[in-house]
């Protein structure tokens, strides 16, 4: 062992997105500087663009087929597989999330550790949403009368800014416990843990599609997805510029997508309410009589 | 619907392939139709045609040639005190009393007489069948048939076929209803396949019931009726009857048979060679209705004759 | 059979409008009283069936909306919110009796402001609309357990914004829940159909509901707008055009207000081989041409399975010849009058591009009154998935009818829309209804029957048929808040 003593030259990784269950570069060719929470390089990162928003969108759409098919307790089982595959690589999270959010290995730990528990807690909605969201309503008639939710299908989510991991995984998971499938665009600033958070999702049997992850300049993709016609709803969350929020749910409007506003004070450590998912839900209400 | 000659060996299939009932959806269209408000001089036409309509009905162990012999005086003059209204359309009585009642008559109206073991119909083919022909002899020119329900439930059609069709041949040149007593066959699905059964095996009308198993006539029944008596003579050219029988007592309920009949079969249907109320208290109603229309006051119930 | 079914004339039997006083104008309802406002412009509200003038009512301005909004926000934070919610269900309750007292009385009302027949005003649109309230006022004290955790918080003031084709029944369906909910509400009529919200309001004077808890301002779509985009309102709930609801979206972009949209549709009623063939042709009947076709949820795309195309389409042409067009007032109408020339306008303009498109027309026989506002019961065939009147809300009696192959096919082509409303199923076959109505983008889907209703069923669309649920446990979240957000 001759070479013993020196010090080894670290692989490092290239920064890309993650659409379709692949990891492509922008088709852009773009990247940008990712600093850490000091100034210090970190990566040069893919700046996508808007062709590969749209892109997105389409492996969204096929994911979301696959997906809201799938049954309640397969889902439910892939989430918690998430979470499984997070805590595998716990200590590269919590290093991750240290120096892009400046704090200390505690702190990056509890965030990461609360993180991977967000799954577990999600996991855990998959086949009860619709026992508690669900209704059999007693109409004035013969008839069989129930309503269930359903996945509103395509959600186009910006992840808060400061939380890079915690606040991504709690737009995230709500989104598609239930079905949906995301084109979730990661912190700008802080966008390390949503890449390593892609590899999670890659190896953790999640049907391709169903959760897109971009990084680059929300405002610069967002005007179109807010108009895209072929997504359903926006989760605005991380959105901090509220004349760019007042547009983007006016650019909304036109297809009457769902909108979730910025939540610029939001406490992603506290537990979730029921309308992280409910807003992302449609009610169906089926009829059939009652005869002989 | 079941168009061209249906072999014994298809009939079951060709039943089976009728178009479904929902029952909800049924019930729903016949009492939105019961809704209709007939007023003036459309209750008075009403009235004057169900009166028309009516086969007087006396069919009890208790009945005698006294009894018949009245309830045939009512059925030609319901109204003593007004020769202007209209004859019954037929007198329904049992077998044993057709020579009475036909004696009473004379021609002036229809003598229908029950037949085949009415109303359980429980009995052999030939017991059945010398009914029908004896019925026929004594001056019957009606014949209200029963089903065979059990064999129909047990899903024995061709057996209920066979004997529709030599009863049919039995009552040579009388006309054949046939009582599928639908309170007994339970679904209308039934209704429907044992409307298309009678009327494929030659029934010349359709009867809902006894009067002996509750519940007897319903809009809903009389509507699937009507819907098959319909739809048959679209296919196969020829227009069967439909009779409701049993708890129709009230002016009113009878104008909502009107109505189901002028909406689902229309105005072809809405004479007495097509549908009939097979009734006993319905036509004093009906006469009392018929002289508060003409006086322009209530009548009271000893102002109508009882049977 | 001859082809004039109908060969038993009925003769009229029109309901009285002795029962029903109609002031010659009215003001605005705020805060508990009808006040005339000084400048503001009068409009006049007609009998679409005679074009005759019924009253005159004002076109509330800013100044009349800011008041009402105002008195609703005082009524909210003073009264309405701190009253416990067993005392507040009280009220409500009290309003379900009203409705069921005066019902005879506001469906003939209904029926001459709208003209819709008096037969649905009497059996449809006031007994909904009384069960509204009364399903409503038991939620009040019970608001735990409307999945919203503990003791949720009512949002404040709800603008809410009601069309003209169930005046009444759209009324109680934002205004029940709004109040039990503890919201006050300003509420705007449509311009042509304002005469029953006049009339409830009375009833709200007779329940001595606390003034200012509903507040009722007349006036068209700039009226709405002022109310929409007011400050002082909470929430907007909005039922009507998909481009109106469009516009309020948009408005109140960037803006704490929480909105919900119920807006317009094109829905698919497909019919498979093996359904109960005469029931459905009930359905598709009651889908497309109750309420003369001005049904959101109305099937008026009607799919059919194209092996029984020609027999399922003999049936509906003979059934249209029973329908009885005419004076809304006779109880036995069928069809009544088009709400307004300007709709009147529209369907004719759409069954012409439909013509024009190369679909053929075919439209009941009868006779249409000399005044008033009419369209007759019609069928489009020929139809295909690219013709206006395959895709576009046409509002009216008006059916486009198209076929399909396979229920695979069936699925695609009736979630091919930008709407989502609602989906009949027509089959005898139980799992494949479950199997097309896990399939069909729609928020109401009606297996086996069209166009049911009920305060406990949740109702409200998917996509561009707008968002948020009224009725049921469901509906309650448009008009709360968890304690703790």
């Amino acid at each position: 062992m001759e070479e013993g003593n020196k010090r080894r030259l670290a692989v490092r990784k290239t920064f890309k997105l993650y659409i379709g269950g692949a990891f492509p570069r922008s088709e852009s060719g773009r990247t940008y500087q990712v600093l850490d929470a000091h100034g210090g390089f970190i990566a040069n990162v893919a700046k996508a663009s808007r062709k590969d928003a749209r892109d997105a969108v389409l492996s969204a759409r096929t994911g979301h087929r696959s997906w809201s098919a799938a049954t309640a307790y397969n889902r439910g089982q892939v989430l918690y597989r998430v979470a499984e595959m997070m805590e595998g690589r716990r200590a590269q999270f919590a290093a991750e999330v240290a120096r892009a959010e400046g704090c200390g290995t505690t702190d990056a730990e509890r965030i990461t550790d609360a993180a991977i528990d967000r799954w577990v807690w999600y996991a855990g909605w998959a086949d009860k949403l619709a026992q508690v969201i669900g209704t059999a309503n007693p109409v004035a008639g013969p008839f069989f009368n129930f309503s269930v939710p359903e996945p509103t299908g395509v959600v186009v989510l910006v992840a808060p800014d400061d939380s890079s991991l915690l606040g991504l995984v709690s737009t995230i998971a709500p989104a598609i416990v239930s079905g949906n499938a995301c084109v979730a665009i990661a912190s700008q600033t802080r966008p390390i843990p949503a890449v390593t958070l892609a590899e999670v999702l890659a190896t953790s049997d999640l049907p391709a599609g169903v959760v897109n992850i971009l990084t680059g300049d929300p405002a610069e993709m967002m005007p179109s997805l807010a108009a895209h016609g072929d997504v359903n709803a926006l989760d605005l969350a991380g959105i901090g510029d509220v004349e760019l929020a007042a547009r983007l749910e006016r650019d909304a409007a036109g297809t009457v997508k769902r909108v979730r506003r910025p939540q610029p004070d939001a406490n992603w450590y506290r537990t979730p309410s029921l309308a992280a998912m409910s807003d992302l839900l449609e009610i169906k209400t089926v009829w059939h009589p009652q005869g002989i | 619907m079941i168009g061209t000659p249906v072999g014994l060996d298809q009939l079951h299939s060709a039943l089976k392939g009728l178009a479904g009932v929902d029952e909800v959806g049924a019930a729903s269209r016949a009492a939105m139709l019961g809704t209709r408000s007939i007023k003036a001089s459309s209750k008075a036409r009403a009235i004057d045609l169900a009166i028309a309509m009516v086969d007087l009905t006396t069919l009890e162990g208790m009945d005698t040639p006294g009894k018949v012999r009245a309830l045939c005086a009512k059925a030609m003059r319901p109204d003593p005190g007004d020769p202007g209204t209209p004859a019954v359309a037929a007198v329904c009585i049992y077998g044993d009393l057709v020579a009475t009642a036909r004696e009473a008559v004379g021609d002036a109206l229809h003598v229908a007489a029950v037949a085949t073991a009415f109303p359980s119909g429980r009995a052999s083919m030939a017991v059945k069948l010398l009914e029908t022909e004896q019925a026929v002899a004594a001056g019957a020119d009606e014949i209200d048939m029963v089903i065979d329900r059990g064999a129909f439930l047990a899903g024995d059609y061709v057996r209920v076929f066979e004997e529709i069709s030599a009863v049919k041949n039995a009552c040579g040149s009388a006309r054949l209803k046939v009582i599928l007593e639908t309170g007994e066959l339970k679904t209308l699905d039934n209704v429907r396949r044992a409307s298309w059964l009678a009327m494929l095996a030659g029934a010349d009308f359709i009867k809902t019931s006894t009067g002996k198993v509750t519940p007897a006539a319903t809009p809903t029944v009389t509507l699937v009726m009507l819907e098959a008596v319909r739809d048959f003579a679209l296919v196969h050219g020829r227009k069967v009857g439909v009779k409701a029988a049993g708890g129709i007592r009230t002016s009113k309920d009878a104008i909502k048979y009107l109505v189901l009949v002028n909406e689902t079969v229309g105005n072809d249907w809405l004479n007495p060679d097509l549908f009939r109320f097979g009734a006993s208290t319905l036509l004093n109603d009906l006469l009392l209705q018929r002289q508060r229309m003409l006086s322009g006051h209530y009548s009271g119930p000893n102002y109508v004759t009882i049977d | 059979m001859t082809d004039e079914p109908s060969g038993f004339p009925y003769a009229p039997a029109p309901e009285s409008t002795a029962i029903v006083n109609i002031s010659s104008s009215y003001g605005i309802f705020i805060d508990g009283a009808f006040v005339e406002p000084a400048d503001a412009p009068r409009f006049k509200t007609i009998n679409p069936a005679t074009e005759e003038v019924l009253s005159e009512v004002c076109q509330a301005g800013a100044p009349e909306v800011a008041a009402a909004v105002a008195a609703a926000r005082r009524a909210h934070d003073e009264v309405w919110s701190a009253m416990s919610g067993a005392e507040r269900g009280k009220y409500v309750y009290r309003l379900a009796r009203l409705l069921q007292e005066r019902a005879r009385e506001l469906a003939v009302l209904e029926s001459m402001d709208n003209g819709k027949p008096i037969r649905e005003s009497r059996d449809v649109d006031l007994p909904l609309a009384a069960a509204h309230f009364f399903y409503h006022a038991g939620w009040a004290d019970k608001l735990d357990h409307a999945g919203l955790g503990r003791d949720p918080r009512s949002l404040g003031v709800a603008a809410q914004i009601i069309p003209w084709n169930f005046p009444l029944l759209m009324l109680a369906w934002k205004v029940a829940p709004a109040l039990a909910t503890g919201n006050t509400v300003v509420l705007k009529p449509a311009e042509t159909t304002p005469l029953t919200a006049l009339a409830f309001a009375e009833l709200c004077q007779q329940a001595d509901l606390p003034p200012g808890v509903v507040n009722i301002v007349t006036g068209d779509g700039r009226t709405g707008q002022l109310l929409a985009e007011c400050e002082g309102v909470d929430k907007v709930a909005f039922t009507g055009s998909t481009e109106v609801g469009k516009q309020i979206q948009r408005s109140l972009a960037g803006t704490r207000r929480r909105l919900t949209l119920e807006l317009g549709g094109k829905a698919a009623n497909i019919i498979f081989d093996d359904a109960p063939l005469d029931e459905a042709v009930e359905g598709i009947v009651n889908g497309i041409y109750f309420n003369q076709g001005h049904v959101c949820c109305a099937g008026s795309r009607l799919l059919v399975q194209e092996s029984i195309v020609e027999d399922l389409l003999v049936r509906l042409r003979r059934r249209l010849q029973t329908l009885r067009v005419g004076d809304p007032l006779d109880k036995n109408t069928d069809v009544g009058a088009i709400n307004s020339a300007a709709q009147l306008e529209r369907i004719v303009a759409l069954a012409e591009s439909g013509d024009a498109e190369g679909a053929q027309r075919w439209s009941a026989p009868c006779t249409l009154p000399d005044r008033g506002f009419w369209f007759p019961p019609t069928i489009f065939t020929s139809v295909s998935t690219a013709h206006r009147i395959a895709r576009e809300e046409i509002f009216g009696p008006v059916l486009s009818v198209l076929t399909f192959r396979t229920p695979d096919e069936a699925v695609e082509k009736a979630n091919n829309t930008p709407y989502g409303l609602s989906a009949g199923i027509w089959t005898e076959k139980g799992s494949r209804i479950l199997w097309m109505a896990s399939r069909l983008r729609a928020g109401v889907v009606w297996a086996n029957t069209f166009n049911q209703f009920d305060p406990a069923s949740p109702f409200g669309g998917y996509g561009e048929s707008g968002f948020g649920r009224e009725g049921g446990r469901a509906g309650l979240a448009a008009y709360l808040q968890e304690a703790s957000s």
